[in-house]
């Protein structure tokens, strides 16, 4: 390492802030997530498969994953029509509403628990009209959809805004010059010179939302095999002192957030050698 | 909120790049191709207008309606309890502590990767990146797992009258875990852009690294460092899931803002729940406003650096 820095840099203090930064990197994120994969090997494979095959732990997840895909689908679809709302048109409050869209991640997630349970439970303000036609958000799997949907929404937005403000104007003036409709230029050829960013917005939404549990827990119900998301059940096995089970279920999930970053990044490359935008 | 960091100069250049925004009323010929009937595009902005009404703006004027339910009075009550007054000071707390430490391990992170060449440097910073994707209730976990009684130090700690879960250190490395990347990540980026230039010539000229790092690097980047603490400190205080896990929610004691929130909701005491909530709404709208304001300095810092 040091051979290759004295070539460009004369500029003193490498050696201290490089081993200062790997020791904290270490204490503070390494050692923590090491120890988890470690004690998942005390485990026997027929310990650690009967506990992520028992219903409960089974429940958990598919109503984790399968929620959060289906509000990243949500957010995907949303997060296009919102990308291309503010950034090809102009409206009164285009500024306001391209701010709003950082609420969620600005919001904590136990305020914004609480909040969509006001807004959805039977009384609230949106919670009353849906009752009134008979569906029931809150305290149901229609209500971790929800929260996912709102703490996804950023993740789409911010990822594929800039794409669609730097697209080059020209590739779509010479698909109009060569006979295409509006509708063809738009699903043929921007929708197609956008698809990285959109799967990495969507990949974000979901990641997200799979691990998401102070938005989700409030207005969930909470009702194991129902609406039991496997965060949860995590709390739930560490308070009954069952660590083993606490900790496969963690892993499971660390291991498909690591996939997930793992497909960003090769989004990212993909994105990176297709067409320049310029 | 990663992305959202690299993302900022490109949304500064749409902003400033005339045509990129097609109007509502096409004038020129060449927005004409460029845009869709004025139905559909009317029914496009109303979909996003009614989506982000709906699903963001609700939920936050929910919390002020709640908060405010039972009159001012009510609110100004709940919030000088002095259950609430120990939660504020636990979260300043906690706060406090994680934005030094990462302030001070962001700046060191940051000279080392952005001002040196060296093999590894995309493989070290998604290291620093991974606390971004781990989900908070298995970033308290794996504190637990390290801390506590059936943990890795757990008795060595305990045979040493130590506590660490359940107690402030606890909540405090679970939220130091939580906003790891906060500020090392605004500052490489734009630490790597200015270049190593300026140092060399202070070097050059006699100045040590200490005098190079606090009259060169930390005036060129400060409004990084304030953009990094804000969001630092943003999560700091509203971290749930991972400080739910270590802190044992012992009353007056271990309860941060976040958590009394959870604690006064499921004792269906909603004006007390909604008032913190309200606490913790204002600080997100701060530091989205500051937010807003620190980009515009950074791209005219930018700007100014490459002309």
């Amino acid at each position: 390492m040091s051979a290759t820095i004295a070539r460009r840099s004369s500029l003193p203090g490498f050696g201290l802030t490089m081993g200062l930064t790997l020791t904290w990197l270490s204490v503070i994120v390494l050692i923590p997530l090491a120890g988890l994969f470690f004690k998942t090997f005390e485990l026997s494979f027929d310990q650690f498969w009967v506990i992520l095959t028992s219903r409960r732990t089974l429940s958990a997840l598919k109503i984790s994953f399968g929620l959060a895909f289906a509000a990243a689908i949500v957010n995907l679809v949303m997060g296009m029509i919102i990308v291309w709302a503010l950034v090809r048109y102009r409206f009164p409050g285009r500024r306001l509403f391209d701010a709003i869209v950082d609420i969620p991640f600005a919001l904590p997630t136990a305020v914004a628990g609480v909040a969509l349970t006001a807004l959805f439970a039977e009384k609230g303000w949106l919670g009353a009209p849906l009752a009134a036609l008979g569906i029931k958000v809150a305290f149901t799997p229609i209500g971790i959809f929800v929260a996912m949907i709102f703490i996804g929404i950023p993740f789409v937005v911010r990822t594929v805004q800039p794409v669609l403000i730097d697209l080059d104007p020209e590739i779509e003036e010479a698909a109009a010059s060569l006979g295409a409709n509006r509708w063809h230029t738009i699903t043929k050829v921007i929708l197609p010179s956008m698809t990285p960013a959109l799967l990495t917005g969507f990949a974000l939404a979901f990641a997200r939302a799979v691990g998401e549990y102070g938005s989700v827990i409030f207005i969930a119900g909470n009702l194991p095999n129902v609406s039991e998301i496997a965060p949860l059940l995590i709390v739930i096995r560490l308070s009954e002192f069952r660590y083993a089970d606490a900790t496969a279920i963690a892993v499971v999930m660390l291991m498909v957030s690591f996939l997930i970053i793992f497909t960003v990044n090769r989004l990212q490359r993909w994105a990176q050698t297709r067409v320049p935008a310029h | 909120m990663s992305i959202e960091m690299t993302l900022r100069r490109e949304r500064y250049a749409a902003r400033t790049k005339p045509e990129s925004t097609g109007a509502l009323s096409a004038t020129s010929a060449r927005d004409d191709v460029r845009t869709e009937p004025r139905a559909v595009r009317i029914a496009i902005i109303a979909i996003a207008v009614t989506f982000l009404s709906i699903f963001v703006v609700l939920p936050l004027v929910v919390v002020f309606a709640q908060a405010f339910s039972k009159g001012i009075g009510a609110y100004f009550a709940a919030l000088s309890d002095p259950e609430a007054l120990s939660a504020i000071r636990l979260t300043l707390l906690v706060a406090a502590i994680s934005v030094g430490l990462n302030l001070v391990f962001g700046l060191i992170a940051a000279w080392a990767i952005a001002k040196f060449d060296f093999s590894g440097k995309t493989f070290l910073i998604s290291l620093i990146d991974l606390p971004f994707s781990v989900s908070p209730v298995i970033s308290g976990l794996v504190f637990v797992l390290l801390f506590g009684a059936q943990g890795y130090f757990g008795p060595w700690l305990a045979s040493h009258d130590i506590r660490l879960l359940f107690a402030v250190p606890g909540i405090a490395f679970a939220t130091l875990f939580v906003t790891f990347p906060f500020v090392a990540r605004a500052l490489i980026p734009l630490m790597q852009e200015q270049g190593t230039q300026e140092e060399e010539a202070a070097i050059s000229l006699g100045a040590s690294g200490l005098q190079t790092f606090f009259r060169v690097t930390l005036p060129n980047i400060k409004w990084g460092v304030l953009y990094g603490v804000l969001l630092c400190n943003a999560r700091a205080m509203g971290e749930f899931g991972a400080v739910s896990v270590v802190s044992g929610h012992i009353r007056g004691e271990t309860n941060t803002m976040p958590l009394l929130v959870e604690i006064l909701y499921n004792e269906y005491q909603f004006v007390a729940s909604f008032a913190i909530a309200s606490l913790l709404a204002m600080l997100a709208l701060i530091t989205l406003v500051a937010k807003t304001i620190l980009e515009r300095h950074l791209d005219e810092g930018q700007s100014s650096h490459e002309h």
